[in-house]
C-alpha cells in the first residue's frame, strides 16, 4: 500500500467526518450572507460572531426529541433521510479538489452525480409519504414533481459539456479545459454560457432553493416533506440539503468554471503571482480582522498561515484546492443572492418555467452546440 | 477499472455509519416523552380533517412518464456526447433525427396539455 | 386530458397555526392537487369580546382597549373612536390637535403598511423585504415612543384631543423620516414591482371586480385597486383632511399587484401629507373643554375614517349612562376577510396565501 493508493480511502475518511462539520458552517455563511443582505447581523451569540453556532446548533439537535407521528410508516420514515444523506455523501466521491486530491476519478463521474441526484429524490418523496401528514405529502409531491422535471433539464446541459470534453470523469472534464486553453463556459464560441443559464436555473430547482424551494416553500406548506422530521433525524434532511448544494456548486464550478485550474491556467509566469493570491488573501483578511472585529488569536493565525502559505511550494500545492474552493463558494454566493433577491415561484409557473421553457431552450442549446462545435 | 470504485464504496459505508451512529448517540442522550397529542400529525394544531393517504390527482403520473421519456433520451445522448468528435457530422445529423422524433413527441404532447398545470 | 381515475380530496387545515395566515386565521381548504376546490374560513381564535368590554366601561376607560384590535395601527382605531365619542358629546379637538392627529394618524398608515408590504412579501418566499420594511417601521415607531411612550399600543388620543404636547424633537424626527423614506421606498419598489417572479406571483390572483367589492362591502386599498375612487379622507373629511392636498390612488386590475401598487402608492401621499402638516401645525390649545366624567345625551353616532385597512366604523348607542349602551366596531379586516372565498376558490394553495396577503388583515381586528 503506498500513499498514493491509500489516499482516496483517507480523503473519503475526512470527508465523510468533516462534512456534517462543514455543512454546519456552510449554513452559518449563509445565514451571515443572508443578513448582510437584509441589514442586520445573522447570529452573533455563540462564539464571536457566531462562530460557534453551528456547534452549538448541532449539540441541540442531537438532544432534542424525536417524534415519529403515531400513524407514520415506521420503516420508510427511519429509512428516507438517511437515503438522502447517503447519496448526497455518494456524489462527492467523484469531485475533483486538485489532480490528486479526489477519491475516485470514475470514467463515468458525471453520470454518477445524475444518477444519486435522481436516487435521492427518494429521500424527499417516501419521507414526505411515509409521514402521514398532510402538508409532507404535499411537499413530497411538489418535491418529486420538480425535481424529476429539472433533472432533464439539467442532464441535457450537462450532455454539452460532455461534448466538448469528450470524457464524463470530472477529472478529464478538467484536463481538457486546460488541453483546450478556454474554460467550458466560454466553449463554443460563447454558446456554453446558454448551457451555463440553463444548469444554473435546473441546479438551483435541483437543490431546492428559492426561488424554487417548493417543496419546503414554509409559508404554503410549513416545512413540506419534513414537517413531521425533529431532531437529529431532520438534521440529517438538512445535512442532505446543503451536502447538495455544495456538490452541486462544485459541479458546476468543475464542469464550467475549470475545476481546480487557476485563471489563465495555460500561462505560466503567472503561476507564482496568482498561487499568491491565496496567502494574499489571508494577510489581508488578518489585517482587516486585526483592525475591525478585534479577534486577536484568530486573525494572528490567518496572518501566521498567510505567510506561510507565500513560501512557492506551499502556494503552488495550496494553489488548486484554493482556486476549486474559491469557485465554489462563488457559485454558493450566487444561490444565495437568489434566495435574497426573489421571490418563490408557484408551483404551476415552477413547471411551465420547466418543461415549456427550459427543456425546449436546452435542447436547442445541445442542438446549437453540437453544430457550432463541428464547425 | 473497478478497483477505482473501491473508495466510493468506503465513503457510502462511512456515510451509512455516520448517520446511524449519530442516532444511536441521539437516542442515548435525548429525553423520549411521547404523549398523543405530541405524536399526532402536523395539521396546523388542529386535529387532521382527512387522512393523507387517498389518491391523489393524476398529473403528477403523467410529470413521471414524460419524466422517463425524456431522462431516457439524455441517457441516449450521454454516449454520442463523449464521441461527439470522433462521429462527426454524422453523430450530430443522427442526433437531430433522434431529437426530432423527440421533439415531435414533445410538441404533441404540449398540444395535447399534458404540459399544462392545473 | 380528461380525468379517469378517480382520485380524493385532500382536507386541508390551514391554520390557525401556520406561518402564513397572519395570526389565528383558520382556513379548512377542499384540495384537489394543489386546486382549491372550496375554502372555509374559521375565525374566532383570538375573540376577547371587545365591544362587550366596551360596555361595561366608562367612555374614557374603553379608549385604550380600541388599540388592541389592529395593533399594527393602533392610532388609527384610537382615532376613530375618539371622534366617535366627540361627536356623541359634542366636542371637537382643536384645530392643533387636529393637525397632530393627522400626523400621527398618517405615520401610522406608513407603518402599518410597512409591516402589510413585508409580511405579504415573506409568504411569497421574498424575506429580505421584511427585514427593509421593519427597518423603516422602527423609525416611526420610535417616533412614537418618544411622544407617547408606547410603540405598538400607543393610546396617543384621548377624547377632546391628546393628553401630551408634542416632545421637541417631533418636528425634526419626522422630517428625517420623511426624507430618509422617499428614497427607501423607491428602493422597494426597485426590490419587488418590475420583479417578474412577484409580478407573475400577484398579477390576475385573486380578481374581486368593482361590483363584488360593493357587493362585500369591501373598503380600502383593496376597493381602491378594482377602480373604486373611494377614500373617506376625501369622501366625508374629518379631523381636517380636507385642508392638504393629496391624491387617492386608483387602479383598475381589481388584482394583488394593483392592491400591492395601490399601498405602495398610498405610503408615497401620507408622505405628502406628512410633509404638509409639519409646514402647518397650528400653535395653540390640544385639548377641548371635556367634563371629567363623560354622561353624554341619549343618542347614537356612527362615525367610521380611512384607517389602513379599510373603513373603521365606531357605532356608540348612549343611554345617558357612564357606559355605552351599545358599541359596535365596523373591522375593515373582518368585512373584507369575507371576500377571501370568493378570491380563493379555483386558486392554487400558493394564491390562497397571497390573497390572504393582499387582503391585510389583522386576525385582533377579525376576532375583536
Amino acid at each position: 500500500m503506498t500513499f498514493e493508493t491509500l489516499l482516496p480511502y483517507l480523503m473519503a475518511a475526512i470527508f465523510a467526518m468533516a462534512f456534517p462539520l462543514v455543512t454546519g458552517y456552510l449554513v452559518l455563511v449563509e445565514r451571515k450572507i443572508l443578513a448582510d443582505f437584509q441589514a442586520r447581523l445573522g447570529p452573533m451569540r455563540v462564539g464571536p460572531h457566531g462562530l460557534l453556532q453551528p456547534i452549538a446548533d448541532a449539540l441541540k439537535l442531537i438532544l432534542k426529541e424525536d417524534t415519529v407521528p403515531k400513524d407514520a410508516d415506521k420503516f420508510l420514515f427511519y429509512l428516507a433521510p438517511l437515503l438522502s444523506v447517503v447519496t448526497a455523501f455518494g456524489s462527492f466521491a467523484v469531485i475533483p479538489i486538485s489532480a490528486t486530491l479526489r477519491i475516485a476519478d470514475l470514467n463515468i463521474g458525471l453520470l454518477l452525480i445524475s444518477a444519486l441526484a435522481a436516487v435521492g429524490v427518494f429521500g424527499i418523496i417516501l419521507g414526505g409519504w411515509s409521514s402521514n401528514s398532510n402538508y409532507s405529502l404535499l411537499g413530497a409531491l411538489r418535491g418529486a414533481a420538480q425535481l424529476i422535471s429539472y433533472e432533464v433539464a439539467l442532464g441535457l446541459s450537462l450532455v454539452t459539456v460532455v461534448m466538448l470534453s469528450g470524457t464524463l470523469s470530472m477529472q478529464g472534464i478538467v484536463e481538457a479545459q486546460f488541453n483546450q486553453r478556454i474554460w467550458f463556459l466560454f466553449g463554443n464560441y460563447g454558446l456554453m454560457l446558454l448551457s451555463f443559464f440553463i444548469f444554473l436555473i435546473a441546479a438551483v430547482a435541483e437543490v431546492n432553493r428559492a426561488p424554487f424551494d417548493l417543496p419546503e416553500a414554509e409559508s404554503e406548506i410549513v416545512a413540506g416533506y419534513h414537517t413531521e422530521y425533529s431532531g437529529f433525524r431532520w438534521a440529517l434532511y438538512m445535512l442532505a440539503e446543503y451536502t447538495n448544494i455544495f456538490i452541486i456548486c462544485a459541479v458546476a464550478a468543475t464542469v464550467f468554471f475549470g475545476g481546480w485550474l487557476r485563471p489563465f491556467a495555460n500561462i505560466e509566469w503567472l503561476a507564482y503571482p496568482m498561487d499568491a493570491i491565496f496567502p494574499a488573501a489571508l494577510l489581508f483578511l488578518s489585517a482587516w480582522g486585526c483592525a475591525r472585529m478585534k479577534l486577536f488569536p484568530f486573525t494572528a493565525l490567518l496572518g501566521i498561515s498567510g505567510l506561510v502559505f507565500l513560501i512557492p511550494a506551499v502556494a503552488t500545492a495550496l494553489s488548486a484546492p484554493f482556486w476549486f474552493f474559491l469557485k465554489v463558494s462563488a457559485v454558493f454566493y450566487v444561490l444565495i443572492w437568489f434566495r435574497a433577491s426573489w421571490p418563490r415561484l408557484r408551483y404551476d409557473q415552477l413547471m411551465d418555467l420547466g418543461w415549456k421553457r427550459l427543456i425546449p431552450l436546452a435542447l436547442g442549446a445541445l442542438l446549437a452546440n453540437a453544430i457550432i462545435g463541428m464547425l | 477499472m473497478p478497483e477505482g470504485y473501491l473508495p466510493i464504496l468506503f465513503l457510502l459505508a462511512i456515510a451509512i455509519a455516520f448517520p446511524v451512529i449519530a442516532l444511536i448517540v441521539a437516542r442515548l442522550l435525548r429525553p423520549s416523552i411521547p404523549n398523543p397529542a405530541k405524536l399526532e400529525a402536523y395539521e396546523c394544531g388542529i386535529e387532521a380533517e382527512g387522512s393523507s393517504r387517498g389518491r391523489f390527482t393524476v398529473r403528477f403520473y403523467i410529470v413521471a412518464i414524460l419524466f422517463v421519456i425524456f431522462d431516457v433520451e439524455t441517457i441516449f445522448l450521454f454516449p454520442w456526447a463523449v464521441r461527439y468528435k470522433q462521429l462527426g457530422w454524422f453523430g450530430v445529423a443522427e442526433v437531430t433525427l433522434f431529437l426530432s422524433i423527440l421533439i415531435a413527441g414533445y410538441i404533441w404532447a404540449r398540444k395535447k396539455g399534458a404540459l399544462d398545470w392545473v | 386530458m380528461t380525468n379517469h381515475l378517480e382520485t380524493s380530496e385532500m382536507l386541508l387545515n390551514m391554520g390557525p397555526q401556520h406561518p402564513s395566515t397572519h395570526g389565528v386565521l383558520r382556513l379548512v381548504l377542499k384540495l384537489d392537487g394543489e386546486r382549491v376546490k372550496a375554502v372555509e374560513c374559521v375565525i374566532g381564535y383570538l375573540h376577547r369580546g371587545v365591544e362587550k368590554i366596551g360596555e361595561n366601561r366608562t367612555y374614557m376607560q374603553f379608549a385604550p382597549y380600541v388599540d388592541r384590535m389592529d395593533y399594527i395601527s393602533a392610532v388609527s382605531n384610537g382615532l376613530g373612536y375618539c371622534l366617535a365619542v366627540e361627536q356623541l358629546i359634542g366636542a371637537e379637538a382643536p384645530p392643533r390637535a387636529q393637525i397632530v392627529r393627522v400626523l400621527f394618524a398618517e405615520l401610522n398608515r406608513i407603518a402599518s403598511h410597512l409591516l402589510w408590504l413585508g409580511t405579504s412579501a415573506l409568504d411569497l418566499g421574498a424575506m429580505t423585504a421584511l427585514f427593509y420594511t421593519m427597518r423603516e417601521r422602527e423609525e416611526v415607531l420610535k417616533i412614537f415612543e418618544n411622544y407617547c411612550g408606547a410603540r405598538l399600543t400607543t393610546h396617543a388620543f384621548r377624547i377632546g384631543g391628546l393628553q401630551y404636547e408634542l416632545h421637541d424633537t417631533f418636528e425634526a424626527e419626522t422630517r428625517a423620516f420623511s426624507e430618509m423614506f422617499k428614497k427607501r421606498l423607491d428602493e422597494y419598489e426597485k426590490l419587488l414591482t418590475k420583479n417578474p417572479i412577484w409580478v407573475e406571483r400577484l398579477k390576475g390572483v385573486g380578481i374581486l371586480t368593482a361590483e363584488e367589492c360593493k357587493s362585500y362591502a369591501v373598503s380600502g386599498p383593496m376597493l381602491r385597486a378594482a377602480g373604486v375612487n373611494w377614500d373617506l379622507r376625501k369622501a366625508q373629511p374629518y379631523s381636517g383632511y380636507e385642508q392638504f392636498d393629496f391624491e387617492i390612488p386608483v387602479l383598475h386590475g381589481a388584482d394583488s399587484y394593483d392592491r400591492y401598487r395601490i399601498r405602495i402608492e398610498e405610503m408615497r401621499q401620507s408622505l405628502r401629507i406628512i410633509d404638509q402638516a409639519l409646514e402647518r401645525i397650528p400653535s395653540g390649545a390640544i385639548m377641548a373643554k371635556v367634563p371629567k366624567v363623560l354622561k353624554p345625551a341619549p343618542g347614537e353616532v356612527y362615525v367610521s375614517i380611512e384607517a389602513p385597512k379599510g373603513e373603521l366604523g365606531y357605532y356608540i348607542v348612549s343611554d345617558g349612562s357612564l357606559h355605552p349602551y351599545r358599541l359596535r366596531v365596523r373591522p375593515p379586516s373582518f368585512v373584507n376577510l369575507a371576500s377571501l372565498e370568493k378570491m380563493a376558490v379555483g386558486a392554487l394553495v400558493a394564491d390562497v396565501v397571497a390573497i390572504i396577503g393582499t387582503i391585510d388583515i389583522v386576525l385582533g381586528e377579525v376576532d375583536r
